[in-house]
């Protein structure tokens, strides 16, 4: 039998509930994992005493009906706030910080009698695409192919290390411009970014809000559908949550989609793509094709504005949520020389606290916002963003059921290979995922093939708004089709 | 557009954050580049749309305009660098 960390969240479900396995014994193989897994850098504040309470309260639940969450053991990303449990955002400046208060999303997934293996490293304040700005050191990436560590890819790093290296059944993510469909993508596992709305953002470290969502990273699509269906929902703290019915994603999944539309769109086929990105794509077309779905071109020419947009509008948006930061309320507050001011105290503190690429964004953040660029950057932008989002809008009225995308320009890099890079070059690992969000739509990556240095690739779906279990299905079917079971290779 | 040192002072000041003299020519020299990134977007003609307010059209929920939370004081206080007497302590603001 394998271990019992490496079960999908459904296979754990059916062997709870059928008492073949007790989640006690399912959370004690996932901590001894974790432990063993220290290499990867994926849990960065371990919780094994909760784990084991909620372990012990599910089982007795689980003697009676129980949702399907019921004594499943997850990762939580850090970003997200957990009562008495470090949520740092893998930031210096929230050092210390123990929020008096438990986030929306895992109140949600503790009712569902969820259990909490701990905190998830990531990118710091889910600004980066290789974990490697995070406050903790690097995630590690479980596939290596050579003496290299790669990176898991970012900002869900830690997420999607843990998920992939089955130190957990699943683990939440947030995805504000492809941090959950780029790790998951890097790793070969499963993540889906709902549409914006779908989950409360309450009690979630904000980045940019009209972009930030959350969402599960799991090792299959119908996992996916089970953890999604404890996260959606109306929340009345969140007042951008939607207040609409939540459908029943995994019995969406029925494998049929013959006479759906599948769009190609072809401004995503950029200058100087992989062959083997170009192959991986047909693959996916001549599959979901196969499966009785119908292929059209499709045309979203705003595409390459997306990333210019985004970063106007993200760091604008984070330049004032992380004006909070100011060593006042909570965590670091740098020491002071004799005559500091207050304002002495606030630089000296988010000096000290934030660390480059976050105190770059801030700052492009409050250039863009400044009085004389507003209208030429950040107004600019929005309207752009308008235009993004009408493009989608344009192909869904014809008929467009899902879209189908590569989810990444490569697979997984080495860590430390982008380092000497320019920023923007590391931006353009977004390429392929930011307009889902700018358009707030929900997009889902599924793991495909391994390329031809043994690791793997992944294509994205994007769906129609509100549409996560059509989407769901989509993905169903990509994955059986492709039939992806490789898993990494065990040196840690 | 082009940072210049001046500029790059000035940003950092704005965003209350600390960066000596010596490495402001870096930071100038990587703003200009984020910035010359989204020069792109001078390439779309803009004429007539309204800039984007919210991605999902909805019209935010009321609610009755009650007091829903309160007396956690001590909860409030309890992540401060600084905490006395009930209140977040700073540097003197006023001489």
């Amino acid at each position: 039998m394998t271990n019992a960390n490496e079960l999908t969240i459904a296979e754990a479900r059916d062997a709870l509930r059928k008492g073949e396995l007790s989640a006690v014994d399912l959370t004690m193989a996932c901590l001894t994992a974790i432990d063993a897994g220290d290499a990867l850098n994926a849990f960065v504040h371990k919780t094994p005493d909760i784990a084991l309470d909620q372990a012990r309260a599910a089982d007795a639940r689980l003697k009676g009906e129980a949702p399907g969450l019921c004594g499943i053991p997850l990762g939580i990303k850090d970003l997200f706030c957990t009562k008495g449990v470090p949520s740092q955002a893998a930031s210096n400046i929230l050092s210390g910080f123990k929020p008096e208060y438990e986030s929306t999303v895992t109140s949600k997934l503790f009712e569902a009698g969820a259990v909490m293996l701990g905190k998830l490293n990531m990118d710091e304040f889910a600004m980066g695409s290789s974990n490697e700005t995070s406050a903790y050191g690097n995630a590690v990436n479980p596939w290596k192919v050579d003496d290299r560590l790669l990176t898991p890819g970012g900002s869900s790093g830690g997420s999607a290390a843990a998920v992939a290296a089955d130190l957990c059944l699943g683990a939440t993510g947030t995805d504000t411009g492809g941090s959950i469909r780029q790790p998951a993508a890097f790793t070969g596992i499963t993540g889906i970014k709902p549409t914006y709305g779908r989950v409360s953002r309450w009690g979630i470290v904000a980045f940019a809000s009209s972009l930030d969502q959350a969402g599960p990273m799991t090792k299959s699509v119908r996992d996916a559908a089970i953890f999604l269906q404890a996260m959606a929902g109306h929340d009345p703290k969140d007042s951008t949550s939607a207040d609409i019915p939540v459908p029943d994603f995994e019995a969406a999944l029925t494998g049929d989609i013959r006479g759906k539309k599948i769009g190609i769109p072809r401004e995503y086929r950029m200058d100087g793509m992989p062959a083997e990105i170009e192959t991986l794509w047909a693959r996916g077309q001549e599959m979901l094709r196969d499966a009785g779905a119908e292929i059209v071109d499709i045309s979203l020419p705003h595409t390459k504005y997306a990333l210019p947009a985004y970063y106007v509008i993200a760091p604008a948006e984070a330049s004032s949520n992380l004006a909070r930061y100011d060593g006042v309320r909570y965590g670091h507050r740098a020491k002071l020389a004799a005559g500091d001011g207050i304002t002495d105290m606030y630089e000296k503190t988010r000096a000290e606290g934030f660390g480059p690429e976050v105190q770059r964004r801030i700052m492009v953040g409050t250039y863009v916002l400044s009085a004389g660029f507003y209208d030429a950057y950040y107004n600019r932008a929005r309207k752009v963003r308008a235009l993004i989002k009408r493009d989608f809008e344009e192909a869904f009225a014809a008929g467009v059921d899902a879209i189908l995308t590569p989810a990444t320009p490569s697979s997984a890099f080495g860590l430390g290979e982008m380092a000497s890079a320019d920023p923007v070059e590391m931006y353009l690992n977004d390429v392929f995922t930011v307009t889902v969000n700018l358009a707030g739509l929900p997009g889902v990556t599924v793991p495909v093939a391994l390329d031809q240095k043994g690791l793997p690739m992944g294509l994205q779906l994007i769906g129609r708004p509100w549409d996560e279990a059509g989407l769901l299905n989509h993905a169903y079917v990509l994955e059986r089709a492709a039939g992806f079971v490789s898993k990494p290779a065990k040196w840690w | 557009m082009s940072i210049d040192i001046a500029t790059a002072r000035k940003v950092a000041k704005l965003a209350r954050i600390r960066v000596e003299e010596e490495d402001l020519p870096r930071l100038a020299g990587q703003l200009s580049d984020i910035l010359g990134f989204m020069e792109q977007l001078n390439e779309v003609d803009v004429t007539g749309v309204e800039p984007m307010v919210s991605v999902t059209p909805m019209r935010l929920k009321r609610r009755a305009d009650g007091v829903s939370d309160g007396n956690i004081q001590a909860q409030v206080l309890k992540n401060a660098p600084d905490a006395r007497e009930g209140f977040f302590a700073v540097p003197k603001v006023v001489e």
